[in-house]
């Protein structure tokens, strides 16, 4: 067991980026990511780590030196938020699909315009077709922990897939936490030198990156998708292992007193924390409502979800990002998809809250579960409703 | 080789990387044309001006230095007719 100590959740991202070893980070500093580019430039200048930081002019230029630089057989970290996502978005499809296992933490942040620099999943759901693994941190611990698992699962030889840590903007990256490091005799042991198959070398020439026809296309694509799910018992024998050395074991779907639950609240990310103290509240009364927190996004953990959703008679998903015109919440919209084939399944109800760090607390979720029974009880499967909007 | 309608999802290496240099020159893009330059080689002055410009380094030189096309490549595009000096290049549809 580590020492706890207090960390602002920024600082222990940089912490595992430094235990992770890494050989190159690129990255622009944006709002709320700063802390973590910050700290890590302080890392290599004062020694700590013995990496290269190129200090990009933009977000573009921080995934393509990662993508590059994950070519040759460097162990490449980036971080952004938001708008930077953005503008680094056309590299970050082309490193998924060239299968090189960078490390990113995004610092979750809602997507202009009007500007906010304050948290939400809107920018994180804008590339969620981009092929990488996708996590979501609850706390602290877990960021830190994630950047280590990230880069184990990433460059397993059987994966080789580019890694999002997801954690929210100021609630998580602003915050001081009590957080557990992990020894760097522990972390060498969990993670091996990266040793990718195929690297960028001038005496031994390859193509990456070239053109395909169509004839062929559907044919990348279709092992790009495979690669994504093949790589669902990699990430759970990670999980595994970093727990045997730590003590500390996660899952894709972690359950919060479902026992018996007629009602799943299901949360993904830092407001799980919050809604765990609500359904303390609702079993105290007596209600039978459980919780349900995504961990894994990208690949969908189907079988864990659905082994997990259709023990209850109702789901109220809680989504922090918007698709405008269309049918809902991104993760309510999946969660529904998942359950579509299954005979008896649970009502959906899905309500779009916390966007730009819009407070969600306790009574929120209480609320959102009372209004989702009452439209149960009118007999209809309830329409998605932006919580909390002044009409 | 295989030929590309061959190629299963397994068979390309991982992240499709292509293990053999300079492979682009199996993919034959003069299939794309619809028009092709004929070389006039009373006319040619061998300046080797249609060489500079053509886009696709399509162009070569004959024993004695005439300007000619590698069809394999040429897509057709009329650069060289334009820009050549003598005017000894003409394009003709590939049908006739």
């Amino acid at each position: 067991m580590g020492k706890r100590v207090g960390m602002e959740v920024s600082i222990a991202a940089s912490e595992a980026v430094r235990l992770a070893n890494v050989d190159v980070i690129a990255a622009y500093p944006i709002t709320p990511q700063t802390h973590i580019v910050e700290h890590l430039s302080e890392f290599v200048n004062n020694g700590e780590l013995d990496a290269e930081f190129v200090p990009v002019e933009s977000e573009h230029s921080a995934m393509s030196v990662c993508t590059g630089c994950a070519a040759v057989g460097a162990r490449s970290f980036t971080c952004t938020s938001s708008q930077g996502l953005i503008l680094m978005s056309e590299i970050v499809y082309c490193t998924a699909a060239m299968r090189l296992p960078v490390v990113m933490v995004l610092a979750n942040r809602s997507l202009s315009n009007p500007i906010s620099i304050w948290n939400d999943h809107t920018d994180v759901m804008s590339i969620r077709d981009c092929g990488w693994i996708q996590y979501f941190a609850e706390n602290g611990q877990d960021v830190l922990d994630h950047v280590l698992i990230s880069y184990r699962v990433g460059e397993d030889r059987d994966v080789m897939l580019p890694v999002i840590v997801n954690m929210d903007g100021f609630s998580l990256s602003h915050v001081v936490e009590p957080v557990e490091l992990v020894d760097q005799e522990t972390v060498d042991k969990f993670l091996p030198p990266y040793k990718p198959s195929v690297v960028l070398d001038p005496t031994h020439p390859v193509t990456m990156g070239a053109i395909v026809l169509p004839s062929c296309y559907t044919e990348t694509k279709k092992a790009q998708d495979e690669a994504v799910k093949a790589s669902m018992p990699i990430i759970l024998k990670g999980w595994q292992e970093f727990g045997d050395l730590t003590g500390r074991y996660y899952h894709p779907i972690e359950e919060y007193r479902t026992e018996g639950a007629e009602v799943l609240l299901v949360t993904m990310g830092g407001i799980s924390e919050t809604a765990m103290w609500a359904v303390d509240q609702m079993r105290e009364k007596g209600r039978s409502v459980g919780l349900l927190k995504m961990r894994l996004w990208r690949p969908f953990p189907f079988e864990e979800f659905r082994k997990a959703a259709l023990k209850a008679r109702m789901l109220v998903v809680v989504d922090r990002a918007i698709s405008y015109g269309g049918p809902g919440g991104p993760v309510a919209s999946e969660l529904r998809s998942a359950l579509y084939n299954e005979p008896k399944r649970p009502i959906v109800a899905n309500f779009i809250a916390g966007l730009a760090s819009r407070d969600v607390a306790p009574f929120d979720f209480i609320e959102m579960v009372d209004r989702a029974e009452g439209a149960c009880k009118k007999g209809t499967e309830p329409e998605y409703e932006i919580y909390g909007v002044r009409e | 080789m295989k030929r590309e309608q061959e190629y299963t999802w397994t068979d390309f290496e991982r992240g499709y990387v292509i293990t053999e240099p300079g492979s682009s020159r199996e993919y034959h893009t003069g299939d794309w044309r619809s028009q092709r330059p004929i070389f006039d080689k009373e006319r040619c002055i061998k300046c080797g001006v249609c060489w500079i410009f053509c886009p696709d380094s399509a162009i070569r030189f004959d024993a004695e230095g005439h300007a000619e096309t590698d069809l394999d490549y040429c897509k057709g595009c009329g650069i060289c007719v334009r820009e050549c000096l003598p005017g000894a290049i003409t394009m003709v549809d590939e049908e006739d």
